[in-house]
């Protein structure tokens, strides 16, 4: 392998945020990720963009690929500059690398907050521009012909004389031309792979429907060992004192040690391992346990709703105007707990040779789990890979502001010593009892109605913060509070002249994490339950009185429009016993609206179809961004009808799918979703698609005469 | 611990483990067949559904000691009509987000196919509403099958 090594234009480049650009593999055992079959290729240290001598170009992506789309992402935006054809193209995961690959919105490596596009829109097509330039350098200089007469188009590089070439063939020789320092990006209108229906399909597809698509589960290396923990039933517990004489008993059981985290059983194989560590007897020490329930915490959180909090933001005098005097609305909306509850639990693998560290699992933060990592082993991050891989899914779990999953990977790996490959899983169980949950909260809503007019409103929130304490505090904090509470509540697209929003940031000993859109989980639901019940109040239509407040908000109401278009919202004439319902949230900077159909069953409501326009911007990957709001639907769907995470003198009851309910393929609803044309720059979809739909729902049951529900999960009971 | 052969995709494997021990993990751990997840253990999510003896069993809840010399197949060794079928339209569609899930939808969704060549909607419901996809990719998976059900006739 040789790298183009001139320091300067290396050096300005990464200024530019581009990076080195060209590699040429040398075939080896890693397997990117291609439509057909895979090709292997050798990772230069630091590259986005690998092509190879049978022109096949390897995409490294800095996102984790968990199923919101990345690798196919990135790959488009290069292949669109670089004028590949889709067929050449591959994608695989970067290595960790904080300055490289680092998020231009973070600073660091990692993958949230549905920033993958929004951040690598110019950094990677910046890549596939300078690595066509230097490929047509080469081709030009070869051929002996000015760089201007050569074309490339599909993957071939043309010259008029009739000469042509493949990238394969001018690889090599393009990593010793200069790499152009601004390199001249295409003109939206002559886009051949961005926003074109049809022509890009997932990268990753393939191996995903055939059992090859390598997991972190699916890691097994010679002498590995698998290990199971017991920990804590309640959050804050630690061991007193175990016995492990069952456990070390079970065949298959290689030893057994204590870890920060709990008790660790390390064997051949999962099931030993798994059954050693359910026969361990530990006494906990629950002295600095968490042991309130959900009950106790709901009264505790109701009582704080009915106490002024710390305003966040407000606008005119929304208690004078409530005090006014007029139809007063005034409501409570509960949130549980939620685990995310990825198909894949959490799961990571390392080996350790008593110098340096590798490990490979789905990192969803690379940089601050590599810290982590170098820290518990005591070396320097010099000396520890990792390398992402993919992951069955994470709406956030893999994402760790506490880095909790790599701290306990050094760590057993760290107590079983050098040399022993580890294989760290968690179980369903462990998995969904492990906290980490979307935080529990209350909204206390008020709002007054006087002359068909919404003239105040007041929302005040009682939940628990996610970032304090950890490295993103400086990050997500503003004044003492944390903003991912209250994002989607202090600001509200509608012209409501006195308003304010006030937050009781509570400390509960349950550890919290961002979920699938993090604060709009619950404050997309309470604002869009609320004017709707505000605008029921003033006898407007839902769609044309939230567009009457959004004097202000033109994305929003384009969305609105679309999806009232979409779904004959005026016209549409339905079935008895069915109502639609609508709401609209902006988040990560996309807009979302949805209309959703629904009748009432025994149990719950029966959503029949869901209506969605979005504006993300400039859509890169049209069938991806369908693809997250169908899923974003579904998933924001399971959990507002059924799913909540209860505690029981602090323990977390639900433990798997039996009773943490999961929405399945007869409940999922017809889904029709329109994208929004814009120009605007592109934003993120993995996550935009969850918020409206609880309300959306809410919204229906109220036109079916039902109240809008007041607690979630709708149907009570569902789970635990 | 004891000495189990199983017959796995048409071969035969030599596995060591407790009876108890679930196929699945037999299957995973022992035969060193990955394309089988593990998602729940409890029977609940689908995700390591395999056949034995050509029906569909979740593999996370079957002892390994009662598969005797019954023939398993996993998703490696998925070549019916059907699978081949069901496995094409997957990628037409771009069906997998996560993917994890997925060789277990697969695995249902061409056994069914198997029984039922014009599945309805509510045959799919029937068939797959024991595989979980916490991605939620059941519009696809449904249209899937209806494509591969469409790619079968005649």
């Amino acid at each position: 392998m040789t790298i183009h090594d001139s320091a300067l234009s290396r050096r300005s480049l990464l200024k530019a945020g581009v990076g080195l650009a060209i590699g040429v593999y040398v075939a080896r055992s890693r397997k990117a990720f291609a439509q057909t079959a895979a090709a292997d290729v050798n990772i230069a240290p630091n590259t986005f963009l690998i092509i190879g001598a049978d022109s096949t170009v390897t995409v490294l992506c800095k996102h984790i690929e968990f199923g919101q789309g990345p690798f196919t992402g990135m790959a488009t935006l290069v292949a669109e500059e670089l004028d590949a054809d889709w067929s050449q193209m591959r994608a695989d995961h970067a290595p960790s690398n904080p300055v490289l690959y680092k998020n231009l919105v973070f600073g660091v490596q990692g993958t949230g907050g549905s920033s993958a596009i929004a951040n690598s829109f110019e950094q990677m097509r910046k890549v596939g521009a300078v690595a066509r330039t230097m490929l047509v350098a080469a081709a030009a200089e070869s051929w002996r012909v000015p760089a201007t007469e050569i074309t490339v188009e599909d993957g071939v590089i043309k010259h008029s004389s009739g000469k042509q070439g493949s990238f394969g063939e001018f690889a090599t020789r393009a990593m010793q031309m200069p790499m152009p320092n601004e390199p001249k990006l295409k003109d939206p209108s002559t886009f051949k792979l961005i926003g074109k229906e049809g022509v890009v399909k997932r990268l990753d597809s393939m191996a995903k429907s055939n059992g090859t698509a390598e997991y972190t589960l699916d890691i097994n290396e010679p002498d590995m060992l698998t290990v199971v923990i017991a920990r804590s039933p309640k959050f804050g517990g630690t061991v007193a004192s175990f016995d492990a004489s069952a456990a070390k008993a079970v065949a298959g059981v290689v030893d057994v040690k204590q870890v920060p985290t709990g008790v660790a059983v390390y064997a051949k194989g999962f099931w030993p391992a798994k059954t050693a560590r359910d026969l361990l007897k530990i006494t906990w020490d629950d002295s600095k346990a968490e042991t309130r329930g959900t009950a106790q915490l709901l009264s505790e959180f109701r009582a704080l709703s009915k106490t002024p909090g710390k305003v966040v933001n407000q606008q005119g005098d929304a208690d004078g105007a409530i005090a006014k005097g007029g139809r007063l609305v005034e409501v409570e909306y509960v949130f549980p707990y939620l685990a995310h509850a990825p198909m894949e639990p959490l799961n990571a693998f390392m080996k350790w040779d008593g110098k340096t560290a590798s490990a490979r699992f789905g990192s969803q933060f690379p940089t601050p789990d590599h810290a982590a990592i170098a820290q518990v082993l005591g070396i320097g991050q010099d000396r520890v890979h990792l390398q992402t891989i993919l992951a069955g899914g994470s709406f956030g779990r893999r994402a760790q502001q506490t880095t909790h999953v790599a701290l306990e990977l050094a760590e057993v790996s760290k107590a079983i010593g050098p040399g022993k490959p580890v294989k760290l899983v968690w179980t369903r169980e462990d998995d969904m009892r492990g906290g980490y949950y979307r935080p529990f909260g209350i909204h206390r809503m008020r709002g007054v109605v006087r002359d068909g007019k919404i003239e105040g409103w007041t929302d005040t929130i009682v939940g628990q913060s996610i970032m304090k304490g950890s490295p993103f505090e400086a990050m997500t904090f503003k004044d003492g509070l944390d903003s991912t509470a209250h994002e989607g509540s202090s600001e509200i697209p509608y012209d409501v002249a006195h308003f304010k929003c006030d937050l009781h940031q509570v400390d509960v000993g349950i550890p919290v994490l961002w979920w699938r859109s993090v604060g709009h989980t619950h404050t997309g639901y309470a604002v869009e339950a609320f004017v709707d019940e505000l605008l029921e109040a003033a006898g407007k239509d839902p769609v044309e009185g939230r567009l009457a407040l959004m004097s202000k908000k033109s994305r929003h109401a384009g969305v609105l429009r679309a999806v009232a278009a979409l779904a004959d919202w005026k016209n549409a004439k339905l079935e008895t016993g069915r109502a639609r319902g609508v709401a609209v949230v902006e988040s990560f900077n996309t807009y979302v609206a949805q209309i959703v159909e629904l009748s009432m069953g025994e149990e719950g409501p029966i959503v029949h179809k869901v209506w969605c326009a979005v504006d993300c911007g400039v859509a890169v990957n049209p069938d991806i961004i369908r693809a997250q709001m169908e899923g974003g639907i579904g998933f924001a769907l399971g959990h507002i009808l059924y799913a909540e995470q209860t505690l029981d003198g602090g323990k977390p009851v639900a433990g798997n799918f039996d009773s943490y309910r999961s929405l399945r393929i007869n409940e999922m609803p017809q889904i029709e979703v329109e994208i929004v044309k814009s120009s605007e720059k592109p934003t993120g979809v993995g996550e935009p698609g969850v918020p409206p739909l609880g309300p959306a729902v809410a919204n229906a049951m109220a036109k079916l005469g039902l109240p809008r529900p007041r607690q979630l999960p709708i149907v009570q009971g569902a789970s635990a | 611990m004891a000495a189990f052969t199983l017959k796995i995709n048409g071969q035969h494997h030599q596995i060591d483990v407790d009876p108890g021990t679930p196929l699945l993990w037999a299957i995973r751990d022992g035969a060193g067949l990955t394309g089988t997840k593990y998602g729940c253990g409890v029977a609940q999510c689908g995700a390591c559904t395999v056949y034995v003896d050509g029906q569909t069993v979740r593999s996370c809840s079957l002892p390994v000691s009662a598969v005797g010399a019954s023939e398993v197949t996993t998703i490696e060794g998925l070549n019916s009509k059907e699978g081949a079928a069901v496995q094409k339209a997957w990628v037409a569609l771009d069906v997998p987000q996560c993917g994890y899930c997925q060789s277990g939808q697969i695995m249902s969704a061409a056994a069914l196919l198997g029984l039922n060549p014009k599945p309805t909607d509510r045959d799919i419901d029937l068939a797959m509403n024991g595989n979980i996809c916490r991605c939620a990719t059941y519009v696809r998976i449904r249209a899937a099958i209806h494509g591969a059900a469409k790619s079968l006739e005649g």
